[in-house]
């Protein structure tokens, strides 16, 4: 095989693997705007505040240390020096959940029937509200999170890929980050179990129920807040995996919120009401994404064209398939 | 019985037109109208000019830009600091190439620059609508923020990336620059709000503005009745980019001074508060462009206020408490009222209509 060959693939074969993440995200979205028609924008800063909350049970952090100190100049810091990551991930799913319950009573409650705009914005709120809680809880210090998933380039692939090229070409094998692909065998079983859950648990079909018409769910005796809490609980604990993946890769700090505007154009081209569009937009626009900057980028000179290349892509896709890839067809009546 | 309209007659078309048809509302017009141009210029100091005043009026100027978009014509837009963008660096372009050219030209010209590309991040708006044109217009504030940000020619080759603005003066007073005095700041905005505002205000009440509705109340339906939903869309995306852009040429050449793209104009700083100013204030109402801009605006002054000077929180502490309260005050405002402050301020006068008595 030729070096130009084996680095398309490579690059391939990176956007595949940053394509899950973008799908982890997206994933999140999708449940929320299935089941209660929310466009929920704080997608992102949940997976921050669940990252957040990882570290601060890890390391035992006194919860809003800071602002205790500040007003009464205490000095807490710490109640203890570690926990075992398997207690901490457990406390932090509980949060999660109870963050669910506190939504869809304190917020979602009194917003049914509004417009989606305005459902819209409340997220943006709770966006705002949760970063900033999440500050003031946890300090907004960038920190390192490590529940012990190995990260770095895969020797073993760089060994085995480096006798197909040529002989004599200087080609160094394939690099892939150990951490996506502990993401994407994670995010594999975590698509698979939920859909076994939605298609054979009594719950599973509850949800399929809301998420397909609201009104003939209520009238088969389906409660519409216990469903919602669910929901949002899920996509609590999906932002929380999309947490601890990108929290590992890059430290857990406000950044990390950013990556709901990243999962945006993955919902668009995947369509808002699919699961399955989810995944694939996920992996289509995480192999554009790369291949675009290698492919395209250098005739810009200027790079970076991470930022929006995804949106244009999504959008000249729009143009032909309004709906997205997977979306319910839209239907319009006067 | 303080705003009784009773007695008032309306005579003649003219009349009938009168953008304030009551007497009550013409004198609360005419003294603020009175206050802001005779009597703040003179009592004015640098603070309330920088903190308040001049934000205050260019934050309305972009809200009603926005507003006429998405309250008017129903197109969510995302990409407020992408236009905003546009026009401060056309301003600075413009000023660079043609230095003898009066200010004012320059930051219209921006505007009209700023509607032709608004024209052009319209168009997905053809074909798709709701969120999807929601996200889609997320692709105009990324690309063009990459844009001024990483072509140079945008910001003349500087090394930090940061375009300056340089001195300006109208009848020999310089509005630019750090030079420019604050009542010299303040009036320049508040001639070119209260010109565009009337102009914006007309222009509702026009064709266009009916279309405009026509087509946000239902798109298909004003399509059978004939209302062409290209022009329409397309008419509404260049007007409101030309109020967003001179609101970001004014940002940057009267307010700010000196601006950084990605800083200045990120979704966060701009796109958002904009859109919680007119949903806040409300959606397809002037008034409530200028209410939602003042509440956007002096609430983290007020918050900091709360925190930092009489609780006594560090600053980092305290800009997490805003942070919180800030989302915490959209959920709550949403769910009190979702019509915004408009809403509220019409409700007010229906009680002084007939107050003292009950019903």
């Amino acid at each position: 095989m030729s070096v130009e060959l084996l680095n398309f693939i490579e690059t391939v074969l990176n956007g595949l693997m940053s394509g899950v993440m973008y799908s982890l995200v997206a994933l999140g979205f999708v449940l929320i705007f299935k089941a209660s028609g929310v466009f929920n924008f704080a997608q992102g800063v949940f997976a921050l505040f669940a990252a957040l909350t990882l570290v601060g049970y890890q390391t035992g952090q006194v919860p809003f240390a800071h602002l205790i100190n500040e007003l009464f100049g205490t000095n807490y810091h710490n109640w203890y020096a570690s926990m075992p990551n398997f207690l901490a991930i457990l406390l932090t799913m509980v949060t999660m959940i109870a963050l669910a319950w506190i939504i869809e009573r304190l917020v979602l409650k009194h917003l049914v029937n509004q417009d989606p705009i305005i459902l819209f914005m409340a997220t943006i709120g709770l966006a705002f509200a949760l970063e900033g809680v999440g500050d003031l809880m946890w300090g907004s210090d960038v920190k390192v999170l490590d529940v012990g998933i190995p990260s770095g380039g895969s020797i073993w692939l760089e060994e085995a890929t480096i006798g197909l090229a040529a002989e004599g070409s200087d080609y160094y094998g394939m690099y892939v980050d150990v951490l996506n692909i502990w993401a994407t065998v994670i995010a594999v079983i975590l698509v698979v179990s939920l859909a076994l859950f939605s298609q054979y648990t009594k719950t599973g079909r509850a949800l399929r129920a809301v998420a397909d018409d609201h009104q003939a769910a209520l009238s088969v005796g389906i409660s519409l807040r216990s469903i919602w809490i669910l929901v949002w609980a899920i996509s609590g604990f999906i932002a929380m995996v999309a947490g601890i993946m990108w929290g590992t890769e890059s430290g857990v700090q406000f950044s990390l919120s950013l990556i709901a505007l990243k999962a945006l154009p993955v919902l668009i081209l995947g369509g808002f009401t699919s699961i399955p569009g989810a995944i694939i937009g996920g992996l289509l626009i995480g192999v554009g994404e790369k291949l675009a900057e290698i492919y395209i980028g250098g005739y810009f000179e200027t790079g970076a064209l991470e930022n929006w290349f995804a949106y244009v892509m999504a959008l000249v896709f729009l143009l032909f398939r309004p709906q997205g890839l997977f979306g319910d067809k839209i239907i319009e009546r006067v | 019985m303080i705003y009784k309209e009773t007695g008032q007659y309306k005579s003649s078309y003219k009349s009938d037109h009168a953008i304030f048809p009551l007497l009550q509302d013409k004198i609360a017009f005419s003294t603020l109208m009175f206050i802001a141009f005779l009597i703040i210029p003179f009592v004015i100091n640098s603070y309330w000019e920088k903190a308040i005043l001049v934000p205050f009026l260019i934050f309305s100027l972009a809200a009603i830009g926005l507003n006429i978009l998405t309250g008017y014509c129903g197109q969510v837009s995302l990409g407020t600091g992408g236009f905003m963008a546009v026009g401060a660096f056309s301003t600075y372009k413009i000023m660079t190439y043609f230095p003898d050219m009066n200010i004012m030209i320059i930051i219209l010209i921006s505007g009209l620059i700023t509607a032709a590309v608004g024209i052009i991040f319209g168009l997905p708006s053809l074909r798709i609508k709701g969120f999807y044109l929601a996200v889609a217009t997320l692709a105009s504030q990324f690309f063009l923020v990459w844009l001024f940000n990483k072509v140079p020619w945008f910001y003349n080759y500087s090394d930090t990336g940061q375009i300056t603005v340089s001195e300006r003066t109208m009848f020999g007073i310089p509005v630019t620059g750090a030079e420019a005095p604050s009542y010299a700041t303040y009036l320049f905005c508040l001639v070119l709000v209260v010109l565009l505002s009337f102009a914006a205000k007309n222009l509702i009440r026009s064709k266009m503005g009916r279309s405009w509705m026509a087509i946000r109340d239902m798109d298909i339906a004003a399509e059978i009745i004939g209302v062409p939903p290209l022009k329409t869309k397309l008419s509404a995306f260049a007007i409101s980019s030309f109020y967003i852009g001179v609101a970001g040429a004014l940002y940057f050449a009267v307010f700010l001074g000196a601006i950084e793209v990605t800083e200045s104009f990120d979704i966060m700083t701009i796109s958002f508060p904009v859109l919680f100013m007119i949903i806040i204030g409300g959606l397809g109402s002037m008034l409530g462009s200028f209410l939602g801009a003042a509440f956007v605006v002096t609430l983290p002054i007020g918050l900091k206020f709360l925190m930092v000077d009489m609780v006594g929180l560090s600053a980092v502490t305290a800009k997490h408490f805003e942070i919180t309260i800030w989302g915490l005050l959209m959920i709550v405002f949403l769910i009190v009222e979702p019509h915004g402050l408009a809403r509220l301020w019409s409700i007010a006068k229906e009680k002084l209509r007939r107050w003292p008595f009950p019903y």
